[in-house]
């Protein structure tokens, strides 16, 4: 019997784009659901009761939810390209790092970002970024993962497109290539990969979409 | 006294941090010996800031040399590592995904929920406790008639909420709520889990909960 694989999300989130880029990783057949926030579906609250929240994959009916969640298990359900190190202190330090993502960077992202950029949301957002330059300097690889991409630069997927569209849609500078050289050349990398570019919202589309959702009252 | 290198397995901890016991049932339930350092986490020590750099927090696990940080993470790590003897985390990888769901829902809102009753007054406490009651009650739905969340033995889900619960005991007291009596069907699947010996070993004494939390509120 054929896998039915479904993705409930919207293509603005980051969040969704995560689960997005390893199911295209994989090569994985999967029907895309958009959800409209204003009117979630009934599948939406039925399988994500919780939080009633974006993304949810549904795995032949059954619901896996949190983005990072459903990274690891599409990982472990489906073999091909390997999303997690194999070796244990290496998959912990992964994870280590994806959960940083889901701590520290994004808040402080979606803090600049709705803030229009204020000087502290800026510092914070730079002060959590610098970790991750630090790590890229560190290592010195192409990749948080290496020479291939691994769950920390599917979690980190945000610095590498959403902050850009969001610095033209806003009118702000948050990732200046002069401060944050290694990220902005993994970013560069990051976007350019095949499965990433798939997965990815038309830079316009997303832009416009952070213009509407973020922009001052008049 | 050892150095690192000596002992295999150390455990960078305080007595009164759940996410220490949390790790501590963990390596019990394992039956790994290791070497315990209590750390002073006001006063912050050169061995937690060496090893846990970005968040300088307890526990950390140092297995020969390398560092590990963040209970959960930590708790897999153990898992992956100790292949033998007890599971910690189911081997289908959709009831994988099901344990760090809740795991995480459990991090996310039971500590402050509990702490947000105690640390409140008149009207502002009862919204906080209605609040707080209903994340305990969705999570009394999530056992059902399980013995526990795991279902019929002890893993994941159930260390990660009985960590908090000497913590539940005391802020109760003060914050004039009761496991007991407002939430019986937890009350009696706590009890289960203090009878195993890894917890009830782990946990701090309520009472020492209490005078530390009633010295912090009053």
């Amino acid at each position: 019997m054929a896998d039915e694989v479904k993705l409930h999300g919207v293509t603005g989130s980051p969040f969704v784009c995560r689960a997005v880029i390893a199911l295209n990783l994989k090569g994985i057949n999967y029907e895309f659901v958009a959800e409209d926030f204003s009117n979630k579906s009934a599948d939406l609250l039925k399988y994500n009761p919780v939080y009633k929240k974006v993304p949810v994959l549904l795995h032949n009916g059954n619901p896996i939810l949190e983005s990072l969640v459903i990274v690891e298990y599409i990982d472990e359900v489906w073999k091909g390209v390997p999303i997690l190190p194999q070796d244990a202190y290496e998959k912990a330090q992964a994870r280590f790092w994806a959960k940083f993502m889901d701590d520290k960077c994004d808040p402080a992202i979606f803090k600049v970002i709705s803030s229009h950029g204020e000087e502290q949301a800026v510092a914070e957002a730079h002060e959590a970024l610098q970790f991750l330059e630090n790590e890229l300097k560190v290592k010195g690889n192409k990749y948080f993962g290496g020479d291939n991409i691994n769950l920390v630069d599917i979690a980190a997927i945000s610095i590498a497109y959403w902050i850009g569209a969001a610095e033209e849609a806003l009118g702000i500078e948050v990732l200046s290539k002069h401060k944050f050289p290694k990220l902005t050349e993994w970013s560069d990398n990051y976007v350019n990969c095949q499965a990433v570019k798939d997965s990815l919202p038309p830079i316009e589309n997303l832009v416009a979409f952070l213009k509407k959702r973020f922009s001052k009252a008049e | 006294m050892s150095s690192i290198e000596e002992s295999e397995v150390v455990l960078l901890g305080w007595w009164a941090s759940m996410y220490t016991s949390r790790v501590r049932i963990a390596l019990s339930e394992k039956c790994i010996n290791y070497e315990n350092k209590e750390q002073d986490i006001v006063n912050k020590g050169p061995l937690l800031l060496k090893h846990n750099p970005i968040y300088k927090k307890v526990p950390v696990l140092i297995h020969k040399g390398k560092s590990i940080c963040d209970s959960k993470i930590i708790v897999q790590y153990i898992d992956e590592t100790w292949k033998e003897g007890y599971s910690l985390l189911p081997s289908d990888p959709y009831l994988k995904s099901q344990a760090a769901f809740w795991a995480d829902y459990i991090d996310k809102h039971i500590y402050e929920g509990a702490k947000k009753v105690m640390m409140s007054k008149g009207e502002e406490r009862q919204k906080a406790l209605d609040e707080f009651l209903g994340y305990l009650k969705v999570l009394e739905n999530e056992l059902g008639e399980k013995p526990y969340f795991n279902g019929e033995s002890f893993g994941f889900v159930d260390m990660a909420l009985i960590c908090y619960y000497s913590h539940l005991i005391a802020y109760g007291r003060i914050g004039n709520f009761s496991i007991e009596k407002d939430t019986p069907k937890l009350f009696a699947w706590a009890s289960q889990c203090m009878k195993r010996e890894s917890v009830s070993k782990a946990l701090a004494d309520p009472n020492k909960i209490y005078e530390l939390a009633s010295a912090h509120t009053f």
